[in-house]
């Protein structure tokens, strides 16, 4: 298209250099959602709003934060928190936001698993959000090391140290990754950088291929019903509004979408502005000390089931079973051997696999916050390889599915 | 054919210089990464054997990590075996624990009880005894022995002596 007419109003102006109708049409207006599917698929939106608070929030935190070693903590907790006027609420906004981030990326890929969205054609949409998942934690990890408290330092320590590979001893590696012997400015500047530049950017770029990934297989649906989109996207367009199975992602879908946002929302602030230390770790309120260590190390919730993993066996097979919990979770569309893309409440086997897992992380995630002795060690390291056997059980409970 | 050969020897081309250029920034991305010279260049610490006093467990600091430092009591002195012994900096006829206070597990820092004259890590629960010997996993191995050099009275850590490379040779630290 090079030719250009004068245009009549703004609009078409764009129009004719950007193409703003078409691509409203394409992406929005007939861009094909299921009707029955239910609010459990709005987490994808909440993801979006919450990366998006948690973006410009980080930009307010970003224009006092100092990454050095010396004024990092003060910068937080004093310049941050009490000088800068309305400081607290980016920072509790950040804080709270990297936890629920997590929180709600949990119930969607549960969602998914339940649902068996990752089915069928669908498997790219699960990869890039596995892929989204690590980053996440990635950037989850080098943000809290920027305040630069015991809990920072010591994370720092002992993530760093697990690069070692056991008994491989790569120290040459903890150190090259480090900078120097321990975390210190290096590693601090380092992990700045990762924070703020690199890790956004590769989420950014992988927020893309997910959206690419789901836009042509369709999104699937709560009764892994097999819908022929451009069917019935035609009913849709010829006013056949009830009959037809869909409807379009602007602004219908999207209405319903932001309501289930709405309310998470309020959720949100209530805990921004009256619970944020639950997001707080009490011990990242002691500066930094390389040479103290809290008497017990702990990570955020969020990451504990997968150290649980690691911390009940010795060190070697521990950082093999953390390895292994970190990566299954991308091969779950090839390890579920069933052609069914149903909910599991109608499927075999698996739907007791769906809730002896949940059940399992959730009992993983407890052990975690516990100190490790006793009885609890024991519960841990159970509960760590029901994980395992779990995995290894899938794709022979679901090759014995029968085809519904 | 002729023209695409010649395409093919231009795309040929590009790839070698691009692949050229591919590796030599990665050798510079690795190398930005290394540790700077003034960090290497501070890691040198030295300490005053004589101040120490018996079964009180010191920490010192040496290139940004705790160094215990534990005089033996001549009760511990007469108790130990030989394991123990391979592990112990003897200076003057006394004997020292001189380790890395960071858990081989992990890395935490465990504590000093001098009641049962053993270590604890707290963080997954690993023990250690006096001349810092794992005695309960998770940790793979005993506490790390810093290359040392005895000097009279004086140790230097961070330069390896006759006594460090002995240990070294046996397996006793890393
Ligand atoms: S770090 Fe000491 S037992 Fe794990």
């Amino acid at each position: 298209m090079a030719h250009f007419e004068k245009a009549t109003s703004l609009h078409d102006w764009m129009n004719q250099r950007l193409a703003v109708d078409t691509v409203r049409r394409v992406m929005a207006k007939e861009y094909w959602i299921p009707k029955n599917i239910n609010f459990l698929w709005a987490m994808g939106m909440i993801l979006a709003v919450t990366f998006g608070l948690l973006l410009v929030s980080g930009i307010f935190l970003l224009m006092y934060y100092q990454p050095n070693v010396a004024t990092a903590f003060d910068s937080v907790n004093y310049t941050i928190m009490k000088e800068v006027e309305f400081g607290w609420l980016w920072r509790h906004i950040h804080g709270v936001a990297a936890s629920v981030v997590f929180l709600i990326i949990y119930i969607h890929m549960f969602t998914g698993i339940y649902y068996g969205s990752y089915k069928k054609g669908r498997e790219m949409i699960w990869i890039s959000g596995m892929l989204l998942f690590v980053t996440f934690s990635a950037e989850a990890f080098s943000g809290y090391m920027l305040p630069w408290g015991q809990m920072s330092y010591w994370a720092g320590m002992v993530i760093t140290n697990l690069f070692a590979g056991g008994s491989l001893h790569a120290d040459g590696l903890v150190e090259w990754i480090r900078g120097d012997y321990v975390p210190a400015q290096a590693f601090l500047n380092r992990f700045f950088m990762l924070h703020v530049l690199l890790l956004p950017l590769a989420i950014l770029g992988l927020i893309g291929l997910h959206f690419a990934a789901l836009r042509i297989p369709h999104v699937n649906n709560q009764d892994g019903e097999e819908i022929d989109f451009e069917a019935e996207a035609a009913k849709y367009k010829a006013g056949n509004k009830k009959e037809s199975k869909v409807i379009a992602f602007a602004n219908d879908f999207m209405s319903k979408d932001m309501m289930v946002v709405g309310i998470y929302l309020v959720f949100f602030f209530y805990l921004v502005f009256f619970h944020y230390d639950f997001a707080m770790d009490p011990v990242n309120f002691d500066p930094a000390d390389g040479l103290k260590t809290p008497a017990h190390i702990y990570p955020e919730w969020y990451f504990l089931w997968s150290y649980e993993i690691l911390r009940p066996f010795p060190a070697d097979p521990g950082l093999v079973a953390f390895g292994f919990a970190q990566v299954i979770f991308f091969a779950l569309p090839f390890l579920d051997r069933s052609p069914n893309a149903v909910p599991a409440a109608r499927r075999g086997a698996f739907k007791y696999w769906f809730w002896l897992m949940l059940v399992d992380m959730i009992v993983l995630t407890g052990m975690g916050k516990l100190p490790p002795e006793g009885i609890f060690s024991t519960i841990g390291l159970v509960a760590a390889i029901v994980f395992i056997l779990l995995w290894i059980a899938l794709p022979f409970i679901t090759k014995k599915e029968k085809a519904l | 054919m002729k023209d695409s050969s010649r395409r093919g020897f231009m795309g040929k081309a590009f790839g070698a210089v691009a692949g050229v250029g591919a590796v030599a920034s990665l050798y510079a991305m690795k190398k930005s990464w290394d540790m700077l010279p003034s960090v290497k260049a501070a890691g040198f610490t030295t300490l005053d054997m004589s101040a120490y006093k018996e079964n009180e467990l010191v920490t010192e600091k040496w290139r940004g990590k705790p160094i215990f430092v534990l005089k033996y009591t001549p009760e511990m002195m007469g108790k130990l075996t030989e394991k123990q012994k391979a592990r112990t900096v003897f200076i003057n006829g006394e004997g020292y624990l001189v380790n890395l206070g960071l858990c081989t597990h992990l890395g935490c820092i465990p504590g000093y009880n001098s009641d049962t004259q053993s270590f604890l890590c707290a963080c997954h629960g690993g023990t250690y005894d006096f001349a810092g010997d794992v005695t309960k996993a998770p940790p793979p191995r005993g506490l790390d022995i810093p290359p040392f050099k005895i000097d009279g009275n004086k140790l230097v850590l961070g330069e390896e002596g006759p006594e460090y490379k002995n240990m070294k040779a046996t397996g006793v630290t890393l």
